[in-house]
């Protein structure tokens, strides 16, 4: 895998507009460091279309994103992990083979990195089977691998636990506990504040599209600036 | 009710007896039929792929021209192709009209639009689950195309099989640019014409049933060798 870098990623007044409603913006964000970056906010608050925007897969009505060596590189050196696991229609082994075939890598050397890496998830055991026979967590522990094994450089994960159960959960979070420690930057959306306590380097409070606040998990959740990461976190409802 | 009854017992007769001009026949029509469909199918395919997978203007056009032309008269399309492969035509001096090769490039004119637009439909809703998955693993768009083939294959033998079945049964084309010569061109279709005018209703019937159980056999074959693989996937 390539050395070079796209980090930072710089964004300035950035917005994105569907049917002329904007979704988000004006937004102005570095992403940049290390850790793990949480963003959160209510729904329909924009954090999936900001991990979108990041990524490429949106394109800016507004403003400037730049990354860090040119467009070109982004999909190369980031890994997406969408909140419904997208998954082939192909074996659990072949989900993972695809990516690294994709990059011209030979198919010997692309199956043992593979299995490599579903070892590394705990799914070994179904390296043959159908990938949608997987439960929901094992498809959104597929999903990640997959976006892992190509050692993205950030990695960014939409909901990855919605719906998933506590062991599920827990086994997703070693994961990406193990990611953080060999220098994966990680961006984040969820919902479950449990998580993003035991997660959360920094925090991104969104509301209605835009950035409320941004600082460190722990100056965040001992005491929120705003009224309205205060009302977020006491439960109440955003309007 | 007797003829029909007779028609039975004459394709009973025809396949037990193993009847060289039967198999003559069924042989050539396969082979022409078949030919047709694995050309237009590797045109066809990829086509409908492509339409899922890459944004043009005028794209909608061409999905609705191509939807359009999975109705053309075969009889049209016999007769084009006829014009430009006969004496004064402009490939007339390949010396192909009347031949197998001429047949089957009718047919695959007749089938491209038919496997493409069913393609492009089984491509398309495979395309809604990938789109997003593929962009972001930044797959080119022949990696796009080559994924999506792959992926939606057992979806795809449904559009070549809609194109043998139309193929098996066409007549019209394939008589205007085969003309029907026996031991040379005539297929089951053409066939069942001749004797139909000759008012040999029996046999005319007896080959419609060969050519009813031939089509069903090849279904049932296609479809059977695609569980297995889908099973053993």
């Amino acid at each position: 895998m390539s050395t070079a870098t796209t980090l930072p990623i710089q964004l300035k007044g950035a917005t994105v507009q569907r049917k002329g409603k904007v979704i988000v913006g004006p937004i102005d964000l570095s992403v940049e460091g290390r850790g793990i970056t949480m963003v959160i906010g209510p729904n329909g608050a924009g954090k999936t279309s900001i991990l979108r925007m990041l990524h490429g897969l949106d394109a800016l009505s507004e403003g400037s994103l730049h990354w860090q060596g040119g467009a070109k590189r982004v999909r190369k050196k980031q890994g997406y992990v969408f909140q419904t696991p997208v998954l082939l229609r192909r074996n659990v082994l072949e989900n993972l083979v695809y990516p690294l075939k994709l990059r011209g890598m030979a198919r010997v050397k692309a199956t043992k990195h593979a299995m490599d890496a579903l070892a590394h998830v705990g799914l070994n055991t179904f390296a043959q089977h159908a990938a949608r026979t997987l439960s929901g967590g094992e498809r959104q522990k597929l999903a990640l691998a997959r976006a892992l094994i190509m050692e993205p450089e950030l990695l960014l994960l939409d909901e990855p636990c919605a719906s998933l159960d506590g062991n599920a959960t827990k086994a997703i979070e070693a994961i990406l506990i193990s990611a953080r420690k060999t220098g994966t930057r990680i961006l984040m959306t969820t919902h479950d504040m449990g998580q993003a306590r035991r997660l959360a380097d920094d925090v991104l409070f969104i509301v209605k599209g835009k950035i409320h606040e941004a600082g460190t998990a722990e100056t965040f959740f001992a005491a929120p600036e705003t009224p309205e990461a205060r009302a977020f976190l006491n439960g109440d409802i955003l309007p | 009710m007797s003829e029909i009854i007779e028609a039975i017992f004459e394709a009973l007769r025809l396949v037990l007896s193993l009847d060289a001009d039967l198999i003559e026949i069924s042989l050539r029509s396969l082979k022409i039929t078949l030919s047709a469909v694995v050309i237009a199918s590797v045109i066809g395919l990829p086509m409908g792929a492509w339409l899922a997978v890459y944004n043009f203007r005028g794209r909608r056009s061409f999905i609705v021209v191509l939807n359009a032309l999975m109705g053309l008269p075969p009889v049209v399309v016999g007769l084009f192709v006829y014009l430009v492969f006969s004496r004064t035509g402009p490939l007339g001096v390949l010396g192909l009209l009347f031949t197998p090769t001429v047949m089957i490039l009718a047919q695959v004119f007749i089938l491209v639009p038919l496997i493409a637009s069913i393609a492009h439909q089984v491509m398309r809703d495979l395309w809604r689950e990938y789109a997003d998955l593929l962009s972001s693993l930044d797959a080119s768009l022949w990696q796009k195309i080559g994924t999506l083939l792959r992926d939606g294959r057992h979806g795809l033998l449904t559009a070549s099989l809609a194109g043998f079945g139309r193929g098996i049964g066409e007549v019209g084309a394939i008589m205007i640019v085969g003309g029907n010569i026996d031991h040379a061109t005539r297929v089951l279709t053409t066939a069942i014409t001749l004797e139909t005018s000759r008012g040999h209703f029996a046999l005319a019937l007896g080959l419609g049933l060969v050519l009813v159980g031939l089509s069903l056999l090849v279904n049932i074959l296609v479809h059977l060798v695609a569980h297995i693989r889908e099973v053993e996937e």
